[in-house]
């Protein structure tokens, strides 16, 4: 990579560092609610992420289904709750340390990965038409659409099961 | 992404449309008031609001004078960041939507620059999922702003309208996955195009909307669309014998002010929505050969204007006589400018046929404040998942079932 700041690389940057604050945030905030919106907040950046990769549609889909759908619910549930704050224990506090070490870790792993197929991570931003609506759904629909029901069925099964555990604890 | 780093010139244009576009929806949302207010008065054999200005026509700037110098107590405990940012969030997002909308074909031809009437970019491929993310995330402006009043009425206020919106934008996205199969794209501007005169079809105004063939679909859209907004006979959020006001029971002044435009903003916006997808957007309802209706514009125009300055002089303040035979003046000039100049009224019959689809469902959705009761809550629940949502779900099977049909069969 040139040292170039180039315009896209700037709005890279920003959008990263609001994922990556996001995310932390999200650890240190002490509120359940502080920090489904710091997820919130990390989820949008990801799709503007998503968005400067020129995958537009699944930008859109992040937004609608993590942004909307799933955080509205976790939100609902906090509040249904009345959660409070969070409340720190001996041992939550002793899982500081360890966790730290295991962030670094992961780190690492992640980083050499990166420099390793240094030239795979710039093309992936340019795999422009197999991000296309279309693309995408002829990739579920016709190559993938064996795996993709299965998924669904999957799914379902989960739902049902939900539903049976609700209705046992109501009787 | 090329669209989203334009040259200079281009960025210049964008900041100067989002201005005037800011501009013209924050004055329509104040003129909306008081549209509501006269229209519903009228349902109601009342006058409305007719002390400030003319017609009562100042109301809108006196009432958001008073907005702007109310006192803005917090409550006590309430969580600041979330409360603070609810009403922003929820402002924000809905004027954000509008930047989606497209308004008009024919590029505007300004100091060497093709300008299009409307912000998004031409070329914007995930139109409408745009739109519906936005909206998905509309509802974190009444959900915070709930849960961080720290009282009991916003609370369930907030729960319930955050279940609403939930429900309903399923129902709400189904409902137009018709219009999208019809159309074979997500694209705005392609789906109000697919509706007008296309090669191997002939020209039929009206005839070609998708209206007709996906009734079921506007059907749930509708109903889906006024529950999205929290409008009546859905307004269950803000039910005022139950929840006083709501989600924004302990907001004031200016606060409140932005759920105010927030509310109505998105009303303009699903009605542009509905406009787009069932009407045409901004085809006329007539075919282009029938050139006579292109100077339907300045038939509407001119006797209005008249009558707004034979009307005029006969009112009782000295204001009044001023005002209303000058607006009324501007009004005939501008529907003899159409006459007088081709080019312009050749420009002006997509917006004007926009404006008026999108007043006409702003008009419905007045008209049903002012007719319809509020719904109970467990059958506004019941409502929009054992039927919205079936009816929108065999509508999308009965769509794709034709569509394949004539692929298979088709007339060649």
């Amino acid at each position: 990579m040139g040292g170039e700041m180039t315009e896209p690389l700037l709005v890279f940057f920003v959008l990263a560092a609001l994922a990556v604050i996001g995310a932390v945030s999200l650890i240190l905030q002490k509120h359940p609610i502080h920090s489904a919106l710091s997820l919130i907040v990390v989820m949008v950046a990801l799709a503007g992420l998503y968005l400067l990769m020129g995958a537009e549609f699944v930008a859109a889909v992040q937004i609608i289904v993590y942004g909307g759908a799933i955080m509205v619910l976790f939100v609902f549930v906090i509040m249904l709750l009345n959660a409070g704050a969070e409340e720190r224990t001996s041992l939550s506090k002793m899982a500081g340390p360890p966790g730290l070490l295991l962030v670094a870790a992961l780190a690492a792993f992640v980083a050499a990965t990166i420099a390793r197929s240094g030239s795979s991570v710039q093309a992936a931003a340019q795999t422009g038409a197999l991000s296309s609506t279309k693309g995408i759904s002829e990739m579920i629909f016709r190559d993938f659409v064996y795996p993709f029901e299965l998924t669904s069925i999957l799914i379902l099964v989960a739902i049902l099961g939900a539903t049976v555990l609700a209705q046992r604890e109501k009787s | 992404m090329h669209f989203l780093f334009a040259t200079r010139d281009e960025l210049f244009i964008t900041i100067a449309k989002i201005a005037i576009l800011l501009f013209i929806v924050l004055t329509v949302n104040a003129y909306l008031t008081w549209f509501e207010r006269k229209v519903v008065a009228h349902i109601q054999s009342r006058w409305g609001p007719h002390r400030v200005g003319p017609h009562g026509l100042l109301q809108p700037l006196a009432d958001g004078v008073k907005f702007f110098f109310k006192e803005d107590p917090t409550p006590a405990g309430v969580d600041r960041l979330a409360y603070f940012l609810a009403p922003l969030l929820a402002l924000a997002l809905a004027l954000t939507s509008i930047a989606i909308i497209p308004f008009g074909p024919e590029p505007l031809r300004l100091f060497g620059h093709d300008i299009y009437l409307g912000i998004a970019p031409l070329n914007l491929n995930i139109g409408i999922l745009a739109l519906f993310a936005i909206t998905a995330l509309g509802v974190y402006g009444v959900v915070l702003a709930g849960w961080a009043s720290n009282s009991k009425y916003p609370l369930l206020g907030g729960l319930r309208s955050s279940a609403q919106m939930v429900s309903y934008e399923l129902a709400l996205t189904m409902s137009v996955v018709g219009v999208l199969l019809m159309a074979g794209s997500f694209n705005l501007r392609d789906i109000i195009n697919a509706q007008g005169p296309m090669p191997g079809h002939p020209d039929r105004g009206m005839i070609g909307w998708n209206i007709w063939p996906q009734i079921l679909g506007f059907f749930c859209f509708f109903i889906a669309a006024v529950a999205e907004t929290n409008r009546v006979p859905f307004d269950l959020p803000e039910a005022e014998q139950e929840l006083v006001a709501g989600f924004h029971t302990e907001y004031a002044s200016f606060k409140f002010a932005m759920f105010f435009i927030a509310e109505y903003t998105s009303m303009i916006t699903v009605s542009c929505l509905g406009t787009i997808m069932f009407f045409g957007g901004w085809l006329s309802p007539f075919p282009a050969s029938w050139t006579l209706t292109h100077y339907l514009p300045s038939v509407v125009l001119i006797p209005f204007g008249l009558w707004l300055v034979l009307d005029g002089f006969r009112y009782e303040t000295v204001l009044g006589r001023v005002v209303l035979p000058a607006v009324g003046t501007v009004i005939t000039a501008l529907g003899l400018v159409f006459i007088v100049f081709p080019h312009v009224n050749a420009f002006i019959q997509a917006p004007f046929w926009f404006l008026s689809k999108v007043l006409l469902f702003l008009f419905v959705y007045v008209w049903m404040r002012g007719t319809l009761p509020r719904f109970r809550y467990d059958q506004l629940m019941a409502f929009g998942w054992k039927l919205l949502l079936p009816v929108a779900l065999v509508n999308v099977a009965l769509t794709s079932f034709v569509i394949a049909a004539k692929l298979q069969w088709g007339a060649k």
